[in-house]
């Protein structure tokens, strides 16, 4: 028959190629794990580049006087240590993830939308090189933090257009990324991959892609504002002209909050995988784990406000956004319960993922009840602008984002590779990054309650003893990450073969652990079996 | 097992420091340095306990929640031989899982309410104190009739600090008494008064705050915010801006002297006697040299933090004056430019008077290898303004 005729010549012509060779493929590479390899290997070069800088403050910090740097050189480097964080390292490694692991989980063979990714991609690293020349031009670089708040932000020297054209272009790469990931999601589910069989990791990538593509635009727009009145004689931000700087801090946190939440929703995804995998049981409440990931994309919109209780809000605006802001606890301690109920009665092994994800489930929560406490408006007056909130959202993006990173890394680096990780370096890896990391951001509630400020390159010598634990801490955790890199080359150089399982009864969890390891280059050819998939839990 | 005895000595110790801290009223130094400050005020108070109203809420649901994951990987652990469970849904434990934890929110939500509204009273106040913010120190002006009407300062970070801080000052901080903690004009008041603090700022944005006050908020440019004080022990208390502002951020303390009355209105007595003898002598013409001297000192304390100690300035963010058209150009533009500012340069005419403002215009032309050797007098300065 001519169709089945024209279908086998089809399937010669493309079936089984690899990838181009060299470094023409990763520059022209349409393909979901080469993209996915790229954010990956970015995000890890960026976060030892925050990585250096945090140490740059750290040193600073070390002891009370001013010791190696310029105030306002240390301000240079607080902010460009968060925006590279943010965007650099975090967001980028989500996106490799979800690029190398959503077509894998809902039986697709690829994105849907491969030259756009191709291009999300591309845009970062040229965004980066750009933000980092911002620091060797006159007046360095941006250094009103990453909030960029006017008007000091307008004291910045040639770096502003620059700064503010990098955030364009991330904007710019994350929308991309975000649209591709619904549309994929939407279209390309394998038959009998319904919405409620997706797993956790898909579902709060969706919900994640959603809020990227709301408020990347209005952050984008709120920089402009900078832009215009800096150089075109606005007064958006300018009382003098009719306007008003809080405006642009309420721009920016109707961004801001929810972008806490594209940091912290994937990472909610990634345990809620792993969990079940090692105790060996299905993951507890999955219906409720995904109306919880909605209700906190909700509430993420309605929240902004709770950033900036000290900015002289109507008391009604202060008790509003207090009260919509404690009921963020609700949904999240939904999820933690779910995690100790799926390891309740389960026969939990503990490898290296496993470790962070509960040491991620301790530690998130740890930063939650600090944020339920700065939750409360009144007191908030004390925490606002303190190393009480500096060690706040340490927790939840460092022991919480960043372990939910080192997990996932973990648990898929056999699929991706086909070699097994050296366990006992994974192990000392983790061990060495969970007390280090404790005693870094610890003793910072301490400060903070005391009265230390933020943004401070030197301080009071009451601040001293645990101003320097914190900065032990911070070098012991920064160099623990050479380890991490150093496992990743070694699982892709070679090692022991990894099965398609990789891990005792992983088959159950996700279409993902039915691939080879590792995968074919062009995963799911063939939509898997409709058995399969209803086999999953 | 021995480990985790050492674990529960040491957090029982943390725990142990955290309610000393809190007996202690929070000044503790060092490893004392723990919790937030019980404070000298009504709000501070009222703040502080509910702060640790929260603390001790959420340690005990930390309690519950960590006693059960532990358990858990003690218990259900693979070496052990269990066989895993089945079960992935009880809906009667997920609602009230959900239940539970809002009615906590509520009996939380409660005292937040009356404490918020508490603090937004600031109505019926025996007298007002106008505070602004700059880059880098604090105005204080004094507005109500009898209670210091008419007094008018800027207070900045004390001379002794301010030497240490210095990059490669080689100053040991711990020889200076409260390093960066200390002004040279500490705001007074008198105790016992409810004093509202209205917020406003020069340039960019800051915030006041006292710990011990129980409070901060952030002082805007074209805005005004305000709060209100009472502070109920004569004393000396100390905070530090909260919002970043720029280079010198951490380097504008606040100084509060809290004083008795008598002893309050004893102060404002002197403080406005002062100010009528320090009136600048506009009649008398001062030479060349004298002017210089004066300006010197008046640079280094409200220019040198920008344009740097020998006026090289910043690139692209801070311009030199060494070699400037400004300050080698006409002198009416050089004045006009101190006196009322430009973008990032902030307006100087109250913040020095006609004397400073003239000498360090003077020294700025002559410093630094400008060399014009022309100057200005006080009294030439009024006509500018």
């Amino acid at each position: 028959m001519s169709v089945a005729t024209h279908d086998d010549a089809h399937a010669h012509d493309h079936h089984d190629h690899g990838p181009a060779k060299g470094f023409m493929r990763w520059v022209t590479t349409t393909n979901h794990k080469d993209i996915g390899t790229l954010y990956l290997i970015t995000g890890l070069i960026m976060f030892f580049v925050g990585g250096a800088m945090a140490l740059v403050i750290r040193a600073e910090l070390f002891e009370p006087g001013l010791q190696y740097v310029d105030p306002h050189f240390f301000n240079q480097m607080t902010t460009l240590h968060a925006l590279i964080m943010v965007f650099g390292a975090v967001m980028p490694a989500f996106a490799g993830l979800a690029n190398w692991m959503i077509p894998m989980m809902i039986g697709a063979p690829d994105m849907a939308l491969p030259r756009m990714n191709n291009w999300s991609f591309w845009l970062l690293p040229f965004s980066f090189v750009m933000l980092a020349s911002t620091l060797f031009m006159d007046g360095g670089a941006a250094a009103a933090g990453w909030t960029l708040y006017p008007p000091l932000v307008l004291q910045t020297g040639n770096a502003l257009p620059f700064t503010v054209f990098t955030v364009h272009l991330l904007g710019m790469s994350s929308i991309m990324a975000a649209i591709n990931i619904i549309v994929t999601v939407f279209n390309m589910r394998a038959p009998g991959m319904t919405m409620m069989k997706l797993p956790l990791f898909v579902w709060t990538w969706v919900i994640t892609a959603f809020l990227l593509i709301a408020v990347m635009p209005v952050f984008a727009g709120a920089v402009t504002m900078l832009l215009t009145d800096k150089f075109f004689g606005t007064s958006f931000f300018n009382a003098a002209g009719g306007g008003d700087p809080v405006l642009y801090q309420h721009l920016f946190w109707f961004f801001g909050h929810p972008e806490v939440y594209i940091l912290i929703l994937p990472s909610f995804g990634i345990i809620s995988s792993i969990i079940p995998t090692f105790s060996r049981k299905p993951l507890f409440g999955y219906a409720s784990m995904v109306y919880a990931t909605g209700f906190i994309g909700f509430l993420a919109f309605i929240v902004w406000a709770h950033h900036q209780y000290t900015v002289g809000m109507p008391i009604a605006g202060e008790l509003y956004f207090t009260y919509a802001t404690m009921l963020i606890a609700v949904p999240t301690g939904v999820k933690v319960f779910n995690w100790l109920a799926t390891m309740w009665r389960g026969a939990m092994t503990f490898e290296t993922p496993m470790l962070f994800a509960i040491a991620f489930v301790v530690l998130f929560t740890m930063g939650g009840f600090t944020g339920l406490m700065m939750s409360i408006s009144p007191a908030d007056l004390q925490y606002h602008d303190t190393y009480f909130i500096v060690a706040h959202f340490h927790y939840v993006l460092v022991p919480g984002a960043v372990f939910a990173l080192y997990a996932a890394t973990y648990y898929w680096l056999p699929k991706w590779t086909g070699h097994m990780y050296d366990e006992r370096l994974g192990q000392l890896h983790f061990w060495l990054t969970t007390i280090s990391v404790n005693i870094c951001f610890f003793p910072q509630h301490f400060v903070g309650l005391a009265g230390m400020p933020r943004r401070i390159p030197d301080y009071a010598v009451q601040f001293a003893e645990f101003n320097a634990m914190s900065s032990v801490g911070a070098f012991v955790f920064g160099f623990s990450q050479l380890i991490f890199a150093y496992v990743i080359y070694k699982a892709i150089q070679g090692g022991e073969k990894a099965t398609s399982e990789v891990w005792e009864g992983a088959e159950a969890h996700g279409l993902e652990w039915h691939l080879s390891s590792p995968p074919p280059y062009h995963s799911w050819t063939e939509a898997p079996p409709k058995e399969i998939i209803s086999d999953l839990h | 097992m021995k480990k985790t005895l050492q674990l529960l000595t040491s957090l029982w110790s943390v725990i142990w420091g955290v309610a000393y801290a809190e007996t202690g009223s929070g000044t503790g130094v060092g490893w004392g340095a723990l919790n937030l400050p019980a404070g000298a005020t009504p709000l501070s108070h009222d703040i502080h306990d509910l702060h640790m109203t929260i603390l001790w809420i959420c340690v005990a649901i930390g309690v519950i929640v960590y006693g059960i994951l532990v358990y858990s990987l003690i218990h259900h652990r693979k070496s052990k031989g269990v066989e895993p469970a089945k079960f992935h849904e009880n809906t009667k434990l997920e609602i009230l899982w959900t239940i539970i934890p809002f009615l906590i929110l509520i009996a939380m939500a409660i005292p937040a309410t009356k404490v918020m509204i508490k603090v937004y009273d600031t109505d019926k106040s025996d007298m007002t104190i106008k505070v602004t913010g700059y880059q880098w120190k604090w105005r204080y002006e004094y507005l109500t009739d009898g209670l210091g009407k008419g007094i008018d300062f800027f207070s900045s970070l004390d001379a002794k600090s301010n030497e240490a801080r210095q990059l490669g000052s080689k100053i040991d901080p711990t020889t200076v008494e409260h390093y960066l903690l200390n002004v040279d004009n500490p705001l007074v008041i008198p105790a016992n008064k409810k004093i509202r603090i209205l917020l406003t700022a020069a340039d960019v944005l800051h915030a006041w705050w006292v710990p011990e006050f129980g409070w901060k908020k952030d002082a805007i440019p074209g805005f005004v915010t305000d709060g209100w004080i009472k502070v109920e022990t004569p004393g000396i208390y100390r905070g530090q801006c909260a919002e970043l502002c720029g280079r010198d951020h951490g380097f504008m303390p606040i100084v509060v002297v809290v004083k008795p009355e008598a002893e309050y209105k004893q102060w404002v007595a002197e403080q406005l006697s002062k100010k009528e003898a320090n009136k600048v002598d506009l009649s008398k013409t001062l030479t060349l040299d004298e002017l210089n001297a004066k300006g010197k000192e008046v640079y280094a304390a409200n220019c040198a933090a920008c344009h740097m100690p020998e006026g090289e300035g910043m690139a692209g963010t801070f311009p030199a004056i060494k070699g400037s058209k400004v300050a080698l150009g006409p002198i009416a533009d050089h004045v006009k430019l101190v006196l009322h500012g430009k973008a990032a340069m902030p307006a100087f005419k109250d913040q020095l008077n006609d004397l400073e403002t003239a000498a360090v215009v003077t020294y700025q032309r002559n410093g630094f290898g400008n060399n014009k050797g022309n100057s200005v007098q006080p009294a030439d300065i009024q006509a500018y303004k």
